[in-house]
């Protein structure tokens, strides 16, 4: 199959090796994938911090870059969520009638990774191989937007020699929320805390999500406090797509 | 039907309390919030509990999203037809022997009742937990004219005897722990009526005994009682009460007026429509399958309960919400809280943070809309106290999209800020440089190239520990990873350009 990949902005800039795992996955399963080069974001950050009319632009590139492609996927449960979702809003408020019909036309067609290999690709063993004690945090919008469900638990569950344990109150949004870490960086961190101290629980080496966007936050947090206590704050964070795509050969 | 679009714009001396005059930005409320350990604790253990045991009861409902979606439509339908279904109500209530009022805004319903009030010869009252009462300032209203409101449900009673403001909208003292509790009533309930027994423990069942006295005093002597209302019913005019205690079933049965409050966006078309909300509303509030009482009464019945009963109708921001088609199913809200219970954000700042009676995530859409134009850095702050992180939409038993109107509501403070400032916030111009940046892909690759080096110089051991300006509190307690030396579209492109070169050889 053809499967373009919408890499999202962060991903391009700060977690290549989650998008190159992407890749090598989807061309293990015999895919051909195709990164069109005009991308570039999906207009989130803009959207919900109230700047939708600077969001209007980055959709109709999203548009015109995705336009005909049968499958688009994406390492990103917030970013998906955002296309499937708010295109159409953006498009409509600024009273672009023939763009939000060209929305109407692509978003069918955009899938989150673990979507797309249950749901479309229709296989929860990827034949991958992770000897690693693995907890999952689901991510707000993967759970809420776009309601994957266990959908990443499936696939993980079948991934060889990973050690996978439940996460405490797995569905506590991790307080990054965007801008939102920014501007209510004080609530921002409390949250943090409480869930840095679940994953801490679990005793779990690495920490995984399907987005970087949460995982940096988390990440951030765990990162920081490695270095006055090592033991609260070992967990590595790792996209999901990075565990899927690891082998014997190759761990990403 | 009254309108308040023209003058909620010049009220400057307003007496409500949907916002609290002089509240701090939402952020730095939530800083005071947070260095409270105590109150962290309470808010943790109340809202684990209600949360709980609200799954629990929704969950074993085979009917429960088919309930959710009668009840979204129910009060989507009530809203469109607002204008008639109120006239029907008043034509209801004036047939059963009511009388009704009508309220432009907080002000006009205190005259009402305080008028009201007085024409019985009675300078004190006893009152029923209310929203609407709570929002319109009516006991300090009602004070200002030398009248005594008594508040009769117990978590109101802590809140009035603690000199204090509500903090949830069900649980208005939830803050309060049982020995604050104690020493609230041991040291205040004399100056109200009857004192607080020799040598009070905190026990929950000492504590309830103590407020019982108190309160039953005030019951036997009241000649007048103020209430709010969850529902009326334009069909027939009949008003409901739903609560836990009995304390306004007292209210409501053994004084011989009664005066009502109510928000105009309460009335539900017809009786059979309690089917629905009697079963929603209870579950999704106090997590129990019924709640303990529900009262409901239709105008005035000769020789049984009051023989005199006022309805008084409020506006107070309503009809000015109601023009925004996005904004306007915050008024579909019956006032459960189930919202405050599973919000991260409320869990963590409580309900004063948010300077409103209406407190969480239907507070952070609901106040601001309300009070409209008079917006303030206080209200502009509200929808962006939250994360998007849509356990609210998924709690909200009549589906209100709260995430949908935060993000809406944001949109309308940045665009007013735009027309109303010549020049822009610096996080304007962080989101309009963006934007060109990400529209170009020539731009993006330098910005990229740019930031991974600019990165690298301010980074130790491969993380940036401090970064600059407004984001410094995002440093304070999280790494940032460096960008990538390559970002994944120079990676690729370099991949093609090998492929394709292997392909001509």
């Amino acid at each position: 199959m053809r499967i373009a990949l919408f890499i999202t902005c962060i991903n391009d800039a700060m977690y290549p090796d989650t998008g190159k795992a992407v890749v090598a996955l989807l061309e293990k399963l015999g895919h051909t994938v195709e990164f069109p080069a005009a991308q570039s974001c999906c207009g989130q950050a803009h959207f919900n911090t109230g700047y939708r009319r600077d969001a209007l632009p980055l959709v109709r590139r999203f548009v015109e870059a995705f336009d005909g492609y049968d499958v688009v996927v994406t390492p990103s449960g917030s970013c998906a969520g955002m296309i499937r979702e708010n295109h159409r809003v953006v498009a409509q408020h600024c009273g672009d009638t023939a763009l939000a019909a060209a929305v109407d036309e692509v978003t069918p067609h955009v899938y989150e990774l673990s979507e797309l290999l249950i749901d479309v690709l229709g296989v929860e063993d990827v034949g991958a191989y992770f000897p690693h004690r693995v907890t999952y945090h689901p991510t707000c919008h993967s759970l809420r937007m776009l309601r994957v469900g266990d959908r990443p638990l499936q696939l993980l569950r079948a991934v060889r020699g990973i050690d996978l344990v439940e996460l405490p109150r797995a569905e506590a949004c991790c307080g990054f929320g965007g801008t939102f870490a920014v501007k209510n960086s004080d609530v921002s961190e409390a949250m943090l805390a409480d869930k840095i101290s679940d994953v801490a629980e679990t005793g779990a080496d690495v920490l995984c999500a399907g987005d970087n966007s949460c995982l940096m936050h988390i990440g951030g947090g765990l990162s920081r406090l490695q270095r006055s206590d090592p033991a609260t704050g070992r967990a590595r964070p790792l996209h999901l797509a990075q565990i899927l795509a690891s082998t014997e050969e190759r761990e990403w | 039907m009254a309108t308040t679009d023209t003058d909620k714009t010049t009220d400057t001396d307003k007496t409500d309390n949907i916002v609290w005059l002089g509240s701090p930005a939402f952020p730095q409320a939530a800083k005071t919030a947070l260095a409270d350990d105590q109150l962290r604790r309470n808010l943790r253990h109340a809202t684990t509990t209600i949360r709980d045991k609200r799954l629990h009861v929704t969950g074993e409902l085979a009917d429960w999203e088919q309930l959710r979606d009668a009840g979204a439509a129910l009060k989507r339908r009530v809203l469109r037809h607002l204008d008639s279904y109120l006239e029907q109500l008043e034509t209801s209530v004036t047939a059963a022997g009511g009388i009704v009022h009508w309220a432009r805004d907080a002000d006009e319903a205190n005259t009402i009742v305080a008028d009201l009030i007085r024409a019985t010869g009675q300078t004190e009252v006893v009152k029923v937990k209310s929203m609407a009462t709570q929002e319109i300032g009516l006991n300090e209203a009602l004070a200002k004219e030398g009248i005594t409101a008594y508040e009769t449900d117990l978590a109101e009673l802590i809140v009035q005897l603690g000199d204090d403001r509500p903090s949830h909208i069900l649980v208005p003292a939830i803050h309060r722990n049982r020995t604050e509790i104690r020493d609230i009533f041991t040291s205040r309930m004399a100056g109200y009526g009857r004192p607080a027994p020799e040598g009070l423990t905190d026990e929950p069942a000492a504590l309830a005994e103590a407020a019982r006295g108190h309160l039953r005093e005030k019951f036997l002597r009241a000649k007048v009682a103020v209430s709010g209302a969850n529902f009326a019913i334009a069909e027939t005019g009949t008003i409901g009460v739903v609560e836990s205690e009995g304390n306004g079933r007292m209210c409501l049965t053994l004084p011989e007026t009664l005066i009502t409050v109510m928000g105009i966006e309460k009335v539900l078309p017809q009786f059979s429509d309690l089917e629905v909300f009697l079963q929603l509303l209870p579950r999704a509030s106090t997590g129990e399958r019924m709640n303990p009482y529900t009262s409901m009464w239709t105008g005035v019945t000769p020789g049984d309960g009051p023989q005199s009963f006022h309805l008084v109708l409020i506006d107070n921001g309503r009809t000015l919400t109601l023009t925004d088609t996005v904004g306007r199913q915050a008024l579909a809200c019956i006032r459960c809280s189930a919202c405050l219970n599973v919000c991260p954000v409320y869990e963590r700042t409580g309900g004063h943070a948010y300077g409103s009676v209406y407190p969480g995530p239907i507070g952070a859409i609901l106040a601001p809309q309300l009070v409209g134009a008079a917006g303030s850095k206080h209200t502009d702050s509200l929808p962006f106290a939250s994360t998007l992180c849509g356990a609210c939409y998924d709690a909200c038993p009549v589906k209100i999209n709260i995430p949908e109107v935060l993000v809406h509501l944001r949109a309308k403070v940045v665009e007013s800020k735009q027309e109303h400032h010549l020049l822009p916030t610096p996080e304007a111009v962080a989101m309009h440089t963006a934007r060109i940046v990400f529209n170009s892909p020539r731009l993006l690759g330098a910005g990229q190239r740019l930031g991974a080096a600019g990165a690298r110089l301010i980074s130790r051991g491969g993380v940036i520990r401090g970064l600059p300006g407004p984001l410094r509190g995002w440093s304070r307690s999280r790494d940032t990873p460096v960008p990538a030396k390559e970002s994944f579209r120079a990676w690729w492109s370099a991949r093609e350009q090998k492929y394709e070169g292997e392909e001509r050889q």
